[in-house]
């Protein structure tokens, strides 16, 4: 018995201590130095920043330099894709176009006197600032979603901008460094944000699954939410302005009768797909004081 | 002379194929463990590390193990360090069973793999859910464990054949 745990204890000081044979470096110095890397990463000093968002930046653009040929076909795939599909969307796109020009009309109306009743009533306005920014990266781990963007804080982008793709949310600024920054999506376990349902008002959290998808929580359970509802920004807590659009509800999940599916119930599919995107617009929205 | 340097360097390049294949896999955005592919994933560099780790310590250096883990929590987003803190575990614990092994068989090393695995993927997201605050999908993590020690024995043998090739038998 003592003998065969003194040979666990050789073996596992052999297998950690021993410098083997054209390794420069000992196994268990580099554990410590990992583990001395993490401990520091917690603390935030100014020179682990800086040097953290040099590591970063290396590293961003050379993945993005060895993404290059799988991103080629990737995109050589959705581009012949698009074009065997090209008659059906022109059609589609044509009908679509006349009822847009219909309700532009409408929605311009309706903003105008919206801004008018918010001067009457001493509301504040929202201005916004754009930034238009590449994705580098967006490497879908089944843990993490999130994209790399190519402008970080030399063009102005600060932690918490809203990221849009389009007219739609799609995620936050987690992480600036000098030249790119770090969104995460929506669909991130980790993302959770303010949203209010359409039509009802219903306020809410939108989160994310790790999915395609995101989910909504904290609703009381007699609480009723159409097929139809629409997601928006409710613009509690100040990070967004209200009323952007997100997503809507799954309403292929209707029919339903556990606990589990009326859990379904609330998922939200999003308007934007993230897996196609290559330009954002990181905006931070502002308060106008009348 | 010329052509005599560039068999050198051609060689050179194929000895390299598992670190190239390391820095390519936590590089690039197709790095097998995040296709899009419902309920299948896999981490290709927990397989790669254990084999050469095994059977070829001098193939992968720890340094460049080291470097790589930084590089793949650059980019998935992980605190940086964690990655590196795993990838070396790995190794250490094929080191631990390289040297306990009289004759080495690999059914013995697959099975040691899914105890490698389950360790070192336990260590890495307790830390990251207990000190980091990060939320798992456990299905997810279970599909990709799964994935990889299944795996782990087609790219045995695809390893064994280039080893042959390149290095030519020992006995290991």
């Amino acid at each position: 018995m003592e003998t065969s745990r003194d040979d666990f204890v050789i073996a596992i000081r052999s297998a950690f201590l021993k410098k083997s044979n054209k390794q420069r470096f000992s196994l268990i110095g580099l554990i410590f130095f990992s583990i001395f890397f993490l401990i520091l990463g917690r603390f935030n000093f100014p020179i682990i920043n800086h040097t953290k968002i040099f590591i970063k930046e290396i590293i961003y653009r050379s993945s993005f330099i060895i993404s290059v040929p799988e991103n080629f076909v990737k995109n050589t795939y959705s581009n012949i894709e698009s074009h065997f599909n090209l008659y059906d969307e022109h059609e589609n796109n044509k009908k679509e176009l006349q009822e847009f020009k219909a309700l532009k009309l409408k929605n311009d109306y309706i903003l105008l006197e919206n801004i008018r009743l918010k001067k009457i009533i001493d509301s504040y306005l929202v201005s916004s600032e754009e930034i238009v920014a590449k994705v580098l990266i967006d490497k879908q781990s089944p843990f993490l979603r999130s994209v790399v963007l190519s402008k970080g804080s030399r063009n102005k982008v600060k932690l918490g901008m809203a990221v849009l793709d389009n007219n739609y949310l799609v995620g936050k600024i987690v992480e600036v460094n000098y030249l790119t920054s770090r969104a995460l999506l929506l669909s991130d376990l980790n993302s959770k944000i303010p949203v209010s349902i359409e039509p009802g008002n219903i306020q809410s959290i939108l989160s994310g699954t790790g999915k395609n998808e995101g989910i909504i929580q904290y609703l009381k359970d007699e609480t009723n939410i159409s097929n139809e509802s629409i997601i928006y920004t409710s613009g509690s807590g100040g990070l967004f302005k209200e009323g952007i659009p997100i997503g809507k509800i799954d309403s292929q999940k209707t029919e339903i009768n556990s606990e589990e599916e009326k859990k379904q119930n609330k998922k939200v599919l999003f308007f934007s797909d993230f897996s196609q995107l290559q330009f954002v617009k990181i905006v931070e929205f502002k308060e106008n004081n009348n | 002379m010329g052509k005599f340097k560039d068999i050198t360097f051609f060689k050179r390049i194929i000895a390299n194929i598992p670190i190239l294949l390391l820095f390519i896999s936590v590089l690039n955005e197709f790095d097998f463990n995040y296709l899009e592919i419902k309920f299948f994933a896999f981490n290709f560099p927990f397989i790669l590390i254990f084999y050469w780790s095994l059977k070829k310590t001098e193939v992968l250096g720890y340094g460049y193990i080291f470097i790589a883990g930084l590089i793949n929590d650059v980019v998935i987003g992980f605190p940086i360090g964690i990655s590196s803190f795993c990838y070396l575990l790995i190794c250490g614990f094929a080191a631990y069973l390289k040297n306990i092994t009289l004759r080495p068989s690999l059914l013995k090393d697959w099975l040691f793999f899914l105890f490698t695995i389950l360790a070192t993927n336990s260590i890495m997201y307790s830390l990251l859910v207990l000190f980091f605050g990060f939320e798992i999908n456990y299905n997810k993590l279970l599909i990709n464990l799964s994935f990889t020690f299944l795996l782990y024995i087609l790219f045995a043998y695809i390893f064994d054949m280039y080893h042959k090739l390149v290095f030519g038998r020992t006995n290991d």
